[in-house]
């Protein structure tokens, strides 16, 4: 299972971000070849994020793009460029559809078959921008296997719902609770969306501290200064990760010998502390630990 | 013709500079004789040094054509010290002056049409921007010298350079020249790098704009040193003579980068009590401060003092306890100069006493750490701070040279790239410092370790928290994201020397052809 703790938006147009957005270590990338390439600048933007995924380094990252909307004349041409040359992800924004999410796994099994790529290698990643979109969550999480990860929107999506967006997010609170449940059952990820305020370090710790706890695998952000702030709170303390190692090892202990209960300092554990300790451990970055 | 330490190839004498004394390597020249001195003079009574206007003290001072005069840069871009002296000077129909400062900044443009008419013949010291530029075009008849902040009282002390008059920028001075560097709106703290001017120099006139009754209080360079007072309306805007409070840079690569040095500095065997260190007033140093500040609290260590130029984030040091001194020969910022006014932890030193390698010890060798920037650097690990890729000459050294050769561990830190010109090359255009005294280059792409410092190498290993990039991946790494670089083409005459801070010569830099 890969870390998705911070996705970095990097705009698609802009070669010094694009080639050292990786240096800054967060999970994943999300070159941009959407909102921030203006429409002049389309083009030009998939060439230079076609040939910036040909040279292929991205430490450890796992590397996506943000295509241009299912609505627009343009995904399709995004899609040719960016599968071939590398990308293991497409992050699409504003999908209200399962029927466009199953359109979109047609055509990328159309062009992995034509770039020799395994088919089904590339993931999806659904941006859910709009009122309509969230509360299909679950049948666009489910309408591919691609699908690995539902996401909500910020400013669009309160816009749609006829608010704004507050220091607080009180807006986006129950979205954000039924995005998680939508994601749990249709067994993807839940990432959140982009902290817009970057100069603001405590407010994002704080949003951060409270999407973590609703449950979310991880969160977008639009700024390198975020993500040790991000994977700071993601990243279990070292207390936690010694008790999940116990765990896991009481666990496995009892079932080399056969046995169905595990106790732990004295305390009987069940499975759903197995699970969630052998989760810890991946957190941290030990998922050689977990059976 | 010969060939120095750094591989340079040199000629024996230089046209307008003398005979070559090639480097032979960092600590390898020693030198013999006696100090030099300024003229004797005997002043019996008299209550009063001020004189009129500049032309009267320049008149009073025996100032001739082609003699030398030397000025401090402790204005900085604020300063209107050395126009105003050498308008006075042209004014007066002296020529062929020799202009010996300790730096020179974007504001000592007005000094070029006194270098087209004749007036100034010759450069001792930095030129930056404009002067650098008609420097590097040919644009004066005997080649500059460049020198560090310890090689210049070198040069003086030891009589390789005589001042005929020093003119010093005074913040504040009493009518019997006792000088300070605080007390004024043109206050500037420390006034660290005229120290030994005023010294050796045969002749030395305070220029104030704060003209005090004797005797003043903080008194930097006391009155047995100075002949002459005059008052002026301004020294310097007080805009350009100090900043505002520094801010840490939010610019994530600088911060990336600066996250690495801390983290290399924090797995080196200096990082202890009593750690000393040099930092500057750059973003990337200023930062790399800041993370060294959260390690120290982290690891309960504590430091000994700060060295060089100082900002507030130092005085902040020193006001919460991660060192116990600041040694100061140039305060940066306002905050610097309030508190070497105030607190007696915050010591004024001079250039001599920072970083001159020809006395009993300079400051320099005691500091642990260094950050320092180049514009180049290169497989061998030697460090170009004077010229720019296209061979200009802009920059001045320093104390570049000193704090490399002094420290414990020099850390160059900068971007791998500035725009598309790269900053690691297979071999620099200008050697200002050596690779010999350069441990380590951090870019955003890691740490790039000297590989002479096998006890770093095996320290980084260990602590496991800085990635280690080899230095030819690193100039791989250039090369494949700028592309080949058009070569640098000069004319074979020389305009610029640039000294060891020992005096021997370790490269030249050429006139530029014209592009066509």
């Amino acid at each position: 299972m890969s870390l998705r703790r911070t996705m970095l938006y990097l705009p698609g147009n802009n070669p010094n971000m694009l080639l050292r957005g990786h240096l800054f270590r967060p999970d994943g990338l999300i070159l941009d070849l959407e909102d921030a390439v203006a429409p002049s600048e389309k083009d030009a933007a998939r060439i230079l994020v076609r040939d910036v995924l040909c040279r292929g380094e991205f430490g450890g990252c796992e590397v996506t793009v943000r295509i241009n909307g299912m609505d627009t004349e343009l995904w399709r041409e995004d899609v040719a460029a960016v599968v071939p040359a590398g990308a293991t992800g497409l992050r699409v924004p504003k999908v209200e559809n399962p029927r466009d999410i199953r359109l979109l796994d047609e055509y990328l099994g159309e062009v992995e078959s034509h770039a020799g790529i395994a088919e089904g290698r590339t993931a999806i990643f659904c941006l859910l921008e709009t009122a309509l979109g969230i509360w299909r969550a679950y049948d666009i999480a489910t309408a591919s296997p691609r699908v690995a990860a539902l996401i909500p929107g910020g400013e669009d999506l309160t816009a749609d719902l006829r608010t704004n967006r507050s220091a607080d997010g009180t807006e986006l609170a129950t979205i954000r609770s039924l995005l998680v449940v939508a994601a749990r059952a249709a067994g993807v990820d839940a990432l959140d969306t982009v902290y817009p305020r970057v100069a603001d370090d405590e407010g994002l710790r704080r949003e951060v501290a409270f999407i973590k706890q609703l449950g979310f695998d991880g969160k977008s952000v639009i700024h390198p200064n975020q993500i040790p702030i991000v994977h700071d709170i993601f990243t279990p303390t070292e207390a936690e990760v010694e008790k999940a190692k116990r765990i896991v090892a009481a666990a496995r202990d009892a079932a080399a010998r056969g046995l169905g209960a595990v106790q732990v300092d004295g305390r009987m554990v069940d499975k759903p502390v197995v699970r969630r300790a052998e989760f810890t451990l991946s957190r941290a970055g030990l998922s050689g630990e977990v059976m | 013709m010969s060939i120095n330490a750094v591989g340079r190839h040199l000629p024996d004498a230089i046209p307008g500079y003398g005979p070559v004394k090639p480097f032979q390597g960092a600590a390898a020249r020693v030198p013999e004789g006696h100090r030099d001195g300024g003229r004797l003079r005997a002043v019996y009574g008299g209550k009063d040094k001020v004189l009129p206007d500049l032309k009267a003290a320049i008149a009073a001072s025996g100032l001739q054509s082609g003699m030398t005069i030397s000025f401090h840069h402790h204005l900085r871009n604020g300063d209107h010290v050395i126009n105003a002296v050498v308008d006075a000077c042209a004014e007066m129909g002296l020529r062929d002056l020799v202009l010996f400062p300790t730096a020179l900044f974007g504001v000592h443009k007005k000094l070029i049409p006194h270098i087209k008419s004749g007036v100034i013949r010759r450069i001792m010291g930095s030129v930056n921007g404009p002067i650098g530029q008609l420097v590097s075009e040919g644009g004066m008849e005997d080649p500059v010298v460049l020198r560090s902040h310890g090689g210049r009282p070198r040069a003086v002390t030891s009589g390789d350079v005589h001042i005929d008059v020093a003119f010093v920028g005074a913040p504040t001075a009493d009518r019997y020249g006792n000088i300070s560097g605080v007390g004024s709106r043109s206050a500037c703290g420390s006034l660290g790098y005229a120290h030994t001017d005023a010294m050796y120099a045969d002749c030395v006139v305070a220029v104030t704009d704060n003209l005090q009754p004797y005797p003043i209080s903080r008194i930097s360079i006391p009155q047995h040193y100075v002949d002459f007072v005059v008052a002026v309306e301004s020294i310097g805007d007080p805009a350009g003579i100090v900043s505002g409070s520094t801010q840490i840079t939010r610019d994530p690569l600088r911060l990336l980068i600066s996250r690495y040095a801390s983290q290399l500095i924090e797995a080196s065997p200096c990082f202890k009590n009593g750690i000393s260190f040099q930092t500057g007033a750059g973003g990337i140093p200023l930062a790399v401060t800041a993370f060294l500040k959260d390690a120290m609290k982290r690891r309960n260590v504590k430091g000994s003092f700060g060295l060089g130029g100082i900002t507030g984030y130092f005085v902040d040091l020193l006001r919460e306890g991660y060192v116990e001194r600041l040694l100061d020969v140039q305060s940066f910022d306002l905050e610097a100069v309030k508190s070497i006014a105030e607190n007696p932890d915050h010591i004024e030193i001079s250039a001599d006493w920072y970083a001159n390698p020809w006395n009993s010890g300079a400051a320099v060798n005691a500091l642990d750490v260094v950050i320092l920037g180049a514009t180049e650097l290169d497989r061998d690990f030697n460090a170009n701070v004077n010229t720019e890729a296209d061979g200009a000459l802009l920059h001045g050294t320093g104390g570049h040279q000193d704090t490399a050769a002094g420290a414990g561990l020099t850390i160059i830190a900068q971007p791998l790239l500035r725009g598309r010109i790269p900053c690691v090359v297979d071999a620099v255009y200008s050697v200002t410092t050596p690779g010999e005294v350069v441990d380590a280059l951090v870019t955003e792409f890691g740490v790039t370790l000297n590989p002479r410092r096998t006890d770093l190498v095996e320290a980084c290993r260990e602590a496991k928290t800085v990635p280690l990039v080899p230095m030819e991946e690193l100039v791989d790494r250039a090369k494949k994201l700028t592309g080949p670089m058009d070569p640098v083409v000069t004319e074979e005459r020389i305009v610029g020397v640039i000294e060891w801070r020992d005096g021997t010569v370790l490269d030249v830099v050429r006139q530029l052809t014209p592009r066509k």
